[in-house]
């Protein structure tokens, strides 16, 4: 744990500040009463998880003094904090500290899907996942308990299920988008009603015709019984480092499953994958009569949407995309002589659900502050005119660790109805942005705006209300060079007066 | 001052030939030994001012107490809209002090623009509370800022009594002036504005009013420059207080028009006048409200302009007594000529620059005066205010009652005789009745002259029956001395001496002003004043006829006291934040405001910004203490224009532009549950109208059927639509059982079951008049496009059986 993350940690949490020093006084108890949680290896966990373990400690010093047939009522009180603290250990393990996820539920049709994409799977587990693995149709499912989401993710593998187990439904998984957590969804060929409606609320729609699968007489994947062109090897990746990693993905992907369509007015989803311009969405075993709804490179294979709350999801056409099988196949697409020995399964699958996960592409925006020039202190009201400096500090989640983040396109805005600054801030590569600008001869009541959404990242829109007052009475110029033929005029035509009227009274 | 004067005086003895203008400084020793010529009547004199300064008294305390029903009623609250801004103000000045609050900008009304309230208010009323409040404060009485400012407008209205006193015993004498003050007291229009709680500018400023006109009338009568410079503070004061300030100094100059018209033209004159306009001019503009309007606008132009005639009026006056009759005629047809093409030049240039600004320099409430349909036609916002509406007959009836029958009688009573103080009543009197029938709320600038009026003529009625009735004793008490001689001498010679003395003390008092004006002025004024003297002896009425006559004219105040008392009493007394109602099960009392703004204040963020019309404004920052976005102080036509379009839009578009407003929350007033008729729906059409006149895809005719406003299944889609409807009758329809019956307009409604998607109802009051609505966040998602309808086929079968199976059926 770096300084500054327990400095972020100690403004949250003040009573800790004493803590951090303190060692823990029965580390061998806290290890048996924590041990599954200690386990995730979180160290902003670990510390929450010690610093209830004080609290516990000390209130058992003090229960220990008492005699003895207070016993019975102490353990009682021991076991009910701990299992308070547990539960707020839980309940805090997704913050802003750690965006990435923690607790996965996989949903799936048939168990065996677990052996089919271990690879998935177990490296996601590597990366410090915990998987909880369900039948779709388990009646014991649940999200949330007393209000409490128990998963911070959501794998739905199971695209035949038509109904889920427990209090699972439509509403329930739009539910838990809608409270900030990710979710993947992997559809197949003759994908349920219910997978295409938990698509279509994200603004995802698949072909509508229950059989149709996506075909690619262009660009399939070289085999060696010549199919129906349905295995389609597609490298129409999106151009964006943040999702899919630095690393370009050089072997095409192996796809088979349904392909769907975007609104293009929907600034949410983004196509991750694409169909070639060859390809079309219909049954590969009826005779096409009519021109079939989807085709050419409008089909997506793999979209991505982030809500407007930066909950991500993950939406593939093809389920077999994270199987074992596609994972280690290689993979030579129709008209090209390469043969890789690896399809690009496993890096895009990887890549994607870093990004989904909140791995990646992650931002927050802390330590947001604004001054006069040459102050330090935050103002409750600017001044006309003034000049001012506008800070905030930007930093990108690593997976591990924050991590200044270095952009060169980052404006703010000095809002009133409509933006009387626009300044794009410059950095020190270290995670501060600063702007200084000077107060326009305005008014009223702005906002300092930050409005930052770049494809791929979290969207940052910040905004923090500051009223501008104009001049005080006193801080206008007294005398204005201009106008000193007024007051000549004035102070002149005062002394004449005063003149004549002596004159005037007292000569005879 | 006084030194000056003596100097003055001794001068004036001293250079002969500056007698026109150095006289009238002689009035003061003059006034001196008029009064001390008649040692006999001071005893009586003595009797009459400790009587009259008791009478005043009580007067006060009549004016004081007659306007605590409110209180006594109701509960020590701050009344209707501007009273709580001028309260939320007056809060700010006790907290910060004066240049704080000279420089207060006020971030939490009209947001985002904000408002500089040091530099947008008339701050005589909240400065005069703040300092109420600090001197009862450094005397260690601990009042509340509210209560102080609760009971302004009663202190107020008794020294507005006594200003009137003051300016009619100057007119007419003490009998008239008393007579006046009681009438002031309990005239209903006056208390309309002044009762406890009534805490606004007019509350103030109707005593400014009278007390300036009353400085203006004792300069005149005295032409001292001590009382001229006191009119010129108190016009400060007026200033400070209320824009109606322009009628006073439009009324002046008119008057010191029609003097010089007349051929009164004296030295008195130009020294009421003339330093009233410049000192006036010079201390208006440090107002920071007025400023530089002081000077540019054309409300002041009379002034000046009057102000440059009566200059030349003087030097005229002064070259006549210089030259020779012969000489004169020459240089004044010189000078007329002369004078006359500078004239028109001027006034061309005038007429140039004012006819180069659109609004020809004339601000529009001053222009609605003028004409009084140009606010129905250009300005919708002015018209929109109810209290600038033409008043009705009824309503002159309601507000001065019998003293509209009285003035007439007064008007007469004013021309025997006429001098310089009575035409300036006259004056008065005719301006505020036609600003009267133009604006309701001006009625309160004619109430006093009516009260002055009308005790005039009360005054000179009972002078005449009384007098005739101690003439008729004393010649009774005569046959009575000649048919039984034996009577004691002294028992029945002291009332006809009474009446002799009383008599004389009365035409001492009449006369005073005319025989200053016959000293002051040449012979020509003396003569009506004698004919007149001789005129009043013979008028004695028949002893039968003026007893009745008494009896009639104090049935009458009878029936004006009542009258004002059961105005006071029911009709303006209403806090208006708080509703009563009687029933047959008793009395119903609507507290739905405070109710809704505890509600706003207690469970919003402080910096929420709230959206209404904009007459709840001002109580929604004063009493919730949330942001709003157009209040009563209506200076953006714009914005209040957005928010009316927002009101009027379908739900969408008006989320949009709310949004764009960062607001949170809506609040409509809705009367149709218990028949509060002055609600938002009411209200829509101005709504719609100052919305169109800004963003002209609102049209006034889409919202009316067959040129109807209507809320019935008869209604237009837009009206349906508008957001003003749907925020006012969602689930209006559950209150009673699916009829949705309106009980303000006395209709069942259009559309009785909607949903609204881009808002959800927070909060409703338990009468249901204040409403309060939030604005629902952005969608987190976008839905797809091709698989809605399916997606609501498959859903769409429990979704309606929901709907079916709501509290509606």
């Amino acid at each position: 744990m770096t300084a500054e993350e327990w400095e972020d940690f100690r403004k949250g949490h003040p009573k800790a500040a004493s803590l951090k020093t303190v060692p823990l006084p029965f580390p061998e108890l806290c290890a048996t009463l924590f041990d599954g949680n200690a386990a995730t290896g979180n160290p902003s966990q670990c510390l929450k998880l010690q610093h209830s373990a004080v609290i516990r400690i000390q209130t058992s010093r003090t229960l220990e003094e008492p005699k003895e047939d207070n016993m019975a009522k102490f353990s009682i009180a021991t076991v009910f904090i701990a299992s308070i603290s547990l539960l707020l250990t839980l309940t805090h393990s997704f913050s802003l500290e750690n965006p990435t996820d923690r607790r996965i539920l996989v949903l799936v049709d048939d168990l065996a899907l677990k052996s089919s994409h271990s690879i998935f799977f177990s490296s996601l587990q590597a990366r410090g996942f915990e998987l909880d693995f369900k039948l779709s149709d388990d009646p014991k499912i649940a999200l949330q308990r007393y209000g409490q989401h128990l998963y911070d993710g959501l794998i739905l593998f199971s695209p035949s299920t038509e109904r889920f187990g427990g209090s699972l439904d439509v509403a329930a998984i739009l539910d838990f988008v809608d409270s900030g957590k990710d979710l993947i969804v992997a559809a197949d060929a003759n994908a349920s009603d219910l997978i295409r409606n938990i698509a279509a609320e994200c603004g995802i729609d698949f072909d509508e015709d229950p059989s149709a699968v996506v075909i690619d007489h262009g660009s399939y994947a070289v085999s060696e019984t010549e199919g129906d062109h349905t295995l389609i090897a597609a490298d129409d990746f999106i151009q964006s480092d943040v999702l899919l990693g630095s690393t370009k993905i050089e072997a095409p992907v192996l796809f088979k499953g349904i392909g769907h369509s975007l609104n293009p007015a929907n600034s949410l989803v983004l196509k991750v994958l694409s169909g070639s311009p060859s390809a079309y969405s219909a049954n590969p075993k009826s005779k096409l009569s009519s021109p079939p709804s989807l085709s050419g490179s409008s089909i997506s294979l793999v979209s991505v949407v982030q809500a407007r709350n930066n909950a991500r999801i993950v939406f593939s056409g093809s389920l077999d995309l994270f199987s074992n099988k596609f994972f280690k196949s290689t993979v030579q697409k129709a008209g090209s002589s390469h043969k890789f020995a690896k399809s690009g399964n496993q890096q895009f699958a990887t890549e994607i659900s870093k990004w989904v996960f909140h791995e990646r592409g992650h931002l927050k925006a802390v330590n947001v502050r604004h001054h006069r020039v040459g102050e330090t202190d935050e103002p409750a009201i600017y001044r006309i005119n003034d000049d001012l400096e506008y800070l905030v500090e930007i930093y990108e989640w690593s997976g591990s660790n924050w991590e200044p983040y270095v952009a060169n396109d980052v404006q703010v805005q000095f809002y009133m109805m409509s933006p009387y600054v626009l300044k794009t801030m410059s950095n020190n590569k270290k995670g501060l942005y600063l702007a200084s600008f000077k107060v326009p001869d305005v008014y009223g009541v702005f906002q300092f705006k930050v409005e930052y959404q770049r494809l791929g990242y979290t969207s940052l829109s910040l905004a923090k209300q500051i009223p501008v007052r104009p001049f005080r009475h006193n801080e206008y110029e007294r005398f204005i060079p201009t106008a000193f033929p007024y007051y000549g005029a004035s102070f002149s035509t005062m002394a004449g007066f005063l003149i004549f009227s002596f004159v005037y009274l007292y000569s005879k | 001052m006084k030194a000056l004067i003596d100097s003055e005086i001794s001068r004036a003895h001293t250079k002969p030939h500056i007698r026109g203008f150095r006289r009238p400084l002689m009035a003061v020793p003059v006034d001196g030994i008029i009064k001390q010529s008649t040692p006999s009547s001071s005893l009586r004199f003595a009797f009459g001012n400790v009587l009259a300064f008791f009478i005043l008294l009580l007067i006060g305390v009549l004016a004081f107490s007659i306007r605590l029903f409110s209180v006594i009623k109701y509960e020590s609250v701050i009344h209707e809209f501007d009273p709580y801004f001028n309260y939320r103000v007056t809060q700010f000045l006790t907290k910060n002090g004066i240049y704080d609050f000279w420089n207060w900008f006020d971030d939490r009304t009209w947001y985002p623009l904000g408002r500089v309230i040091g530099g947008t208010v008339y701050p005589g009323l909240t400065l005069t509370a703040g300092t109420i409040w600090k001197v009862l404060h450094s005397l260690n009485i601990p009042l509340s800022v509210e209560t102080v400012c609760v009971f302004t407008a009663p202190v107020f209205s008794a020294f507005a009594a006594w200003a009137a006193y003051l300016l009619t015993k100057e007119v007419k004498g003490t009998g008239a002036g008393l007579t006046a003050a009681v009438l002031l007291a309990m005239v209903p229009s006056y208390i309309s504005r002044s009762v406890a709680g009534s805490y606004d500018n007019e509350a103030v400023a109707i005593f400014a009013l009278i007390f300036t006109f009353y400085l203006y009338i004792k300069t005149l009568n005295t032409g001292s420059l001590f009382y001229a410079t006191l009119n010129s503070i108190s016009y400060f004061y007026m200033v400070c207080s209320w824009g109606g300030y322009t009628f006073i100094i439009n009324l002046i100059p008119m008057h010191v028009l029609l003097c010089i018209v007349t051929g009164r033209y004296s030295s008195r004159l130009y020294i009421a006048y003339a330093p009233l306009v410049v000192l006036g001019t010079l201390l208006a503009a440090l107002v920071p409200v007025v400023g530089f309007n002081a000077v540019m606008t054309s409300e002041h132009f009379a002034s000046f302009l009057v102000f440059i005639v009566i200059h030349v009026v003087a030097l005229a006056y002064y070259i006549k007594g210089m030259l020779s009759p012969k000489m004169f005629k020459v240089a004044a047809t010189l000078v007329i000529s002369v004078g006359l093409v500078v004239c028109i030049g001027v006034v061309a240039v005038l007429v140039a620059v004012v006819a180069s600004s659109p609004t020809k320099g004339w601000s529009g409430r001053s222009l609605s005066l003028l004409d009084p349909t140009y606010a129905s036609k250009y300005i919708p916002i002015i018209a929109s205010v109810s209290e600038h509406q033409p008043p009705t007959w009824p309503s002159y009836f309601m507000d001065i009652n019998v003293l509209a029958f009285l003035v007439p009688a007064g008007i007469i009573a004013c021309f025997s005789p006429l001098s310089d103080a009575s035409s300036f009543v006259i004056l008065y009197l005719v301006m505020s009745v036609y600003f009267s029938g133009v604006m309701v709320r001006l009625m309160l600038v004619f109430a006093p002259a009516a009260c002055i009026m009308s005790g005039i003529a009360l005054s000179e009625a009972f002078d005449v029956c009384t007098r005739s009735i101690k003439y008729y004793i004393s010649k009774l008490s005569e046959s009575l001395q000649t048919d039984a001689g034996d009577i004691v001498p002294g028992n029945n010679t002291s009332p006809q001496s009474d009446v002799i003395k009383t008599d004389k003390k009365d035409d001492l008092l009449k006369e005073r002003p005319s025989r200053k004006n016959k000293k002051k002025e040449k012979e020509n004024i003396e003569k009506p004043s004698v004919k007149s003297k001789t005129e009043k002896r013979p008028l004695v009425l028949p002893v039968e006829a003026s007893i009745f006559a008494l009896f009639l004219i104090i049935l009458l105040a009878a029936f004006y006291v009542i009258h004002s008392v059961w105005a006071a009493a029911e009709a303006y007394s209403a806090p208006s934040i708080v509703l009563t109602s009687h029933s047959h099960d008793g009395l119903h009392v609507f507290d739905d405001f405070r109710e809704a703004y505890a509600w706003l204040s207690h469970n919003t963020e402080v910096d929420d910004k709230v959206a209404s019309w904009w007459d709840y404004g001002y109580q929604t920052t004063a009493m919730a203490n949330r942001t709003v976005i157009v209040d009563n102080n209506t200076w953006n036509n714009t914005h209040i224009a957005t928010v009316g379009t927002a009101m009027s839009s379908p739900e969408k578009d008006a989320w949009q532009i709310f949004n764009s407003l960062d607001v949170k929350y809506v609040l409509v007033v809705f009367g149709g549950l218990v028949g509060y008729p002055s609600d938002d729906i009411n209200k829509f059409l101005w709504m719609v109208r100052i919305g169109g006149g800004v963003f002209p895809h609102i049209k006034e005719p889409d919202y009316l059927r067959d040129g109807q406003y209507r809320i019935d299944s008869q209604a237009t889609p837009t009206m349906l639509n508008s957001l003003m409807y749907k925020l006012s009758y969602f689930r209006f329809v559950e209150t009673d059982g699916g009829k949705g019956y309106d009980r303000v307009r006395r209709t069942e409604i259009g559309k009785k079951y909607f949903k609204l998607t881009h808002f959800e109802e927070v909060f409703t009051t338990h009468h249901w008049m204040v409403r309060i609505y939030k604005l629902k966040p952005q969608r987190n998602r976008i839905r797809g496009k091709t698989k809605k309808s399916k997606s609501k086929t498959t859903s769409a079968t429990p979704r309606s059986g929901t709907t079916k199976r709501n509290p509606w059926h």
